[in-house]
Formats: C-alpha cells, sequence, structure tokens
C-alpha cells in the first residue's frame, strides 16, 4: 500500500540522496505482456517498492489530429473508433454531436434514445473488459473467461446495427445509416434480461472475495483532489469521491430524461475502481430498459435521422433514378456541403471519462483545427504518483484498474 | 444543469470581474456558442489563469491545446478549457503570439495536469513553456524534425512524387 504523500508526479524525491548501485533499474513494457498494450514505464526500485517512475508514450502515435485537418467531416468518425476501441460507439456518437452542435441540428428523440442504448451497451462493454481484466491481473482468470462473453453479445448488437465489431463507424452526422434490424432488438432485449444475472455472478467471484479484496484495498490510491488536480474524470475520478458525470453535469442526447445513480467510491484504489465500475454497468442496463420503455411509449418504429439530407445519404434506389437525392449523395460524399464558421467544444461521458471535442471550424470541408481531449492521456500522467511507495505487483494492478487505453492515450 | 439565466448571469460576473482585475490586458471577451471566450494578453494569461481558479472556482483544467493560423501577425495560439464543476460552468481563454515569441509561462504550477498537455503542444507546435519540469516531444519521437500540426508541415510524406496535398482536402 503506498504510503507516499501526494508529490507532483515528475518530483524525484525518494530517488534524490539514494546511492543509485543500491537501486534498480526495471524496464516495464514497451510490449508487456502484463499492461495490455505499449506503454513504457522505466521504474527505479529499492528492492520491490517503486521510488520513481519514467514514462514513454506514443508508441501507436496516428496523427488523428493532424489527419482530420484534411478529412471531410462525416470521414472523421472512423479516426474516433481508433480511440477507445473498447467502446467506439460513444465515441462515434460524441464525434456527431460535437458536428451537429456546431450546424444546430436537432435530432427527433427516437434518434437520440437509440443513441443512449447504443452509448450505455458500450459503456457495458467497455466496463467489462476493464474489470475482467483487473481480476486476471490479480489472478482470476475465471471472470476473463466467463464474463467475456457479454462484450461478445454486445458485439453481436453492433454488428447488427452497423456490420463491424471493433471500429464501428455507427450513426451517422444527423441520425442514423439504417433502421435497426429487428433481431438487433431481439438481441438488446436478451442482453439486459440476463445481464443482471451474470453481473451478479461477476460479483460473487470478486466482490467479497477476500484474496481480491487484499490484493486491491489501498493499492494505487488517489484523494479527490489530487484526482481533480491531474483532470481525472470517468470512474477513476468517482472512485476518489467525486461525482462528476457528464451525463448529469452537461446532459447531451437526452441523457436528462433518464434516471440513474452515479455510483462513487471513497479511497481512490483499484478496489474503489472497480466496485464503481461493477454498479455503473448496473446503471447502464436501468439507463436501457428506460430507454426501451420510452421508445415503445413513442411509438414511432421508422425515424432515423433527422432533417439533414445534406448530411446523410439518401437511399440508394432514389439516388439512380432522382436528381434531387443524386446530387446530396455527390455533395456528401465529396464533402462539400457548407459548414458555419465557429468553435464548439463537446464532451460526452466515454468509456473513461469526459471525451472531450473541441471543434474549430473556418467553413471548409474540413475542420480548421480538432482538438480530441481523450481522458486517458490526461489522466495517465497520474500514474508515476499513484504506484510510488509501492510495490511493482501493485503497479501492474493499477495499470489494468485505471483502464487505459493505448489508441485513446497516443491518438 | 444550470439553466440559460443563470448561466448568462454568471459569465456576465466572470466578465465584470475580469475586465475590472486586468483592464486593457484582456483583448476581448466574445461569446462562442454556448462559452464564453477571454482573449488575454500573453503577459497576463498566467495571472488570469491563477484568478480564475482561485477567485471563480475554476478548478479543473480540461485541455489546453496549441493553435497555429498561418500569415496572422499573432501566429500561434494557446487555447484552454476551464470548468467549475460545482457551478456546472465552463470557459474559454484564448492567447495568442508572434512566432518569434514562443514562450509561455506554464500553467504546471496551477495544475498538474498541465504538464502533459504543455508537452504535446511543444511536440506539435513548437511552442515552448517557461518554468515546465521536463518540456520534450511525448508523443512524436525526440528527434523529430518538424512540429506537425504547424500548418505549412504537409499531411502526406513530402518525399512522395504520387500523392499531392491537393486531392486530399484543402
Amino acid at each position: 500500500m503506498s504510503q507516499h504523500p501526494p508529490t507532483d508526479f515528475w518530483s524525484k524525491d525518494l530517488v534524490e540522496g539514494r546511492d543509485l548501485s543500491e537501486l534498480t533499474t526495471l524496464n516495464l513494457g514497451p510490449t508487456h505482456p502484463a499492461t495490455h498494450g505499449i506503454f513504457q514505464n522505466v521504474l527505479t526500485l529499492d528492492g520491490e517498492i517503486i521510488l520513481h517512475t519514467e514514462q514513454t508514450i506514443g508508441y501507436i502515435h496516428r496523427a488523428f489530429e493532424k489527419i482530420a485537418e484534411r478529412r471531410p467531416f462525416y470521414q472523421i468518425t472512423t479516426l474516433t473508433d481508433r480511440m477507445n476501441y473498447c467502446s467506439s460507439p460513444i465515441n462515434n456518437m460524441g464525434w456527431h454531436m460535437t458536428v451537429e452542435k456546431l450546424l444546430n441540428i436537432e435530432l427527433p428523440q427516437r434518434v437520440q434514445y437509440m443513441r443512449v442504448i447504443v452509448m450505455e451497451l458500450a459503456r457495458i462493454a467497455d466496463h467489462v473488459i476493464c474489470n475482467t481484466i483487473i481480476g486476471q491481473d490479480a489472478g482470476a482468470t475465471t471472470p476473463f473467461l466467463y464474463v467475456y462473453q457479454w462484450r461478445e453479445k454486445i458485439y453481436e448488437v453492433y454488428e447488427e446495427i452497423c456490420g463491424a465489431r471493433l471500429t464501428t463507424n455507427m450513426g451517422r452526422i444527423g441520425g442514423w445509416e439504417r433502421n435497426w434490424s429487428d433481431l438487433a432488438w431481439v438481441k438488446i432485449k436478451a442482453i439486459i434480461k440476463d445481464l443482471p444475472a451474470g453481473l451478479k455472478e461477476f460479483d460473487k467471484m470478486l466482490l467479497r472475495n477476500r484474496i481480491f479484496m487484499d490484493r486491491t484495498i489501498g493499492c494505487g490510491p488517489i484523494s479527490g483532489e489530487r484526482a481533480l488536480r491531474y483532470g481525472f474524470t470517468g470512474p477513476n475520478l468517482r472512485a476518489a469521491g467525486v461525482d462528476y458525470d457528464v451525463r448529469v453535469a452537461d446532459p447531451y442526447s437526452s441523457y436528462n430524461e433518464f434516471a440513474f445513480d452515479i455510483p462513487i467510491g471513497t479511497n481512490g484504489d483499484t478496489y474503489d475502481r472497480f466496485t464503481v465500475r461493477q454498479e455503473e454497468m448496473k446503471q447502464s442496463i436501468s439507463i436501457i430498459r428506460q430507454a426501451l420503455e420510452k421508445l415503445e411509449k413513442l411509438g414511432d418504429k421508422t425515424t432515423i435521422r433527422g432533417d439533414v439530407p445534406e448530411w446523410v445519404l439518401p437511399p440508394k434506389e432514389e439516388v439512380y433514378s432522382a436528381m434531387e437525392p443524386l446530387i446530396w449523395h455527390f455533395k456528401i460524399v465529396m464533402g462539400e456541403t457548407d459548414v458555419p464558421v465557429g468553435e464548439v467544444y463537446h464532451c460526452v461521458e466515454g468509456g473513461n471519462g469526459e471525451l472531450g471535442f473541441y471543434l474549430v471550424s473556418d467553413g471548409g470541408r474540413a475542420p480548421f483545427r480538432l482538438h480530441l481531449r481523450r481522458p486517458c492521456y490526461i489522466y495517465y500522467q497520474a500514474y508515476p504518483e499513484m504506484i510510488k511507495g509501492g510495490m511493482l505487483s501493485d503497479a501492474i494492478l493499477t495499470m489494468s484498474s485505471m483502464n487505459v487505453i493505448a489508441g485513446e492515450l497516443d491518438a | 444543469m444550470p439553466g440559460f439565466a443563470v448561466k448568462a448571469e454568471r459569465d456576465q460576473q466572470v466578465k465584470d470581474r475580469v475586465s475590472a482585475a486586468f483592464g486593457e490586458k484582456i483583448t476581448a471577451i466574445e461569446q462562442e456558442r454556448d462559452l464564453i471566450c477571454i482573449h488575454v494578453k500573453k503577459d497576463t494569461l498566467h495571472d488570469l489563469l491563477r484568478m480564475l481558479r482561485d477567485e471563480h472556482d475554476f478548478h479543473f483544467l480540461t485541455t489546453c491545446c496549441g493553435m497555429h493560423f498561418p500569415g496572422e501577425a499573432q501566429e500561434f495560439g494557446l487555447v484552454y478549457h476551464l470548468h467549475n464543476m460545482r457551478a456546472g460552468h465552463r470557459i474559454r481563454v484564448k492567447c495568442r503570439t508572434t512566432a518569434n515569441d514562443l514562450e509561455f509561462q506554464t500553467a504546471t504550477d496551477l495544475w498538474p495536469t498541465a504538464n502533459w498537455m504543455e508537452r504535446e503542444a511543444w511536440d506539435f507546435f513548437g511552442i515552448k513553456f517557461k518554468g515546465h519540469p521536463n518540456l520534450k516531444r511525448i508523443l512524436n519521437m525526440e528527434d523529430f524534425p518538424a512540429f506537425p500540426l504547424r500548418k505549412d508541415y504537409p499531411l502526406e510524406d513530402p518525399t512522395r512524387q504520387d500523392k499531392d496535398d491537393r486531392f486530399f482536402g484543402r
């Protein structure tokens, strides 16, 4: 357990004045099986105690912000997929909403509820991955093998909706590319029916498991105040006791119509991060259930987009037979639709926290500048502080419980 | 979520206090969609950020990113998004500078999280930060020869003959 009083993460206070020949330098990464992604941490150790960490990131940097400056708006969706690829639909929806905010597009309720459903499914998939991997790194392989089936089922829903599983490119600016198939609805309903029992099993395996608790309580803690200063958001911030959730603070996509709780932790350690995610999945199920009820009440089964022909591709048979759809089709594909000059910042609650898009448009076909606020990139810098003074094995668990996703980190 | 009137009132409060405190050092305060944006002169940026953090409770630094406007006198810029979570209030701060004067005061003393954001601005725009504890490239390799998010840096590999930037957008 880390007993170290907080100092800024770049401080070398534990190493200073030490005889370096007594200390060990250990390269954790760049490709280490326990870090689940490409991160390099050069640790300075005294025995097994971590004194200092030097991070290197950027191994899968793909310059999304630069590429986005040369692409029409609709082609940027595919870049957002590849940030947090454990919950790409949230990134897709976040990007669509950013552009819609710039264009002042209002969407029909049905589209909004469908977005809520798919975003909550993505959140569940994201948290399933993170929490089972915490178990895996603590030595409990069973959840990783059994609970993972829920991620598989959610990916099947993605497949039904958009045809892809991981990098989804789901939805379009202004709505959905097509209506969801009946099978998609059946699969969603099956998930919310059966998942609570699955989560209960997961809870039974780990939540009150003595070995797991001993291993994770007090492991990699951070206080709420420090977490805020490091720009933490999402489950990691809530585990530290701060009840900030973008869905409540700045509701988007009609989240203001839903009733749900924001679970918070107290110690900001690995166990709290685990339990917060665990509870969030249950809240997500409740949100999806409410959305299904609302859709039922709406009675509308066909609306899939707002009234924005200049952004959503017309049906193919119309493109081949009528003049106007052909023109729209051409203009959309070539990225020739006019956009207003302006700047917007829009954020959504991603799997890891506030996923922000700062979009500056000069009226051209591509953004003048797009800055992506990736929650991982911002909170991963606190990692050295969280593991300082702790054991090497705790560092591994801390990293998996922070859910650092390389794609989002390096963008 | 505060209602529109409450938000407008808060914005007005910040506007009044900031203009009273810094006078002509604030070059403009404008409404950009849902956020107000304070344009500040470079030498006052740090004082303004400190005041917003300490007196207006903008305790959370959401983003800090570089900007490049080729052809303009004030060629480079920084954009900060600050957030007051208690009041649900966001604000944008912008600061511009010329190409010969690319050193800003670091904000790492106000928010440790500014560390990597500023390293990103250095890495991609070549904007320096005075007092930064570890200002080196972060996402690109250390010996990368350029600042790639500057507008004059071509997206496609400049040594290739078969690809022309004009065919890829702007």
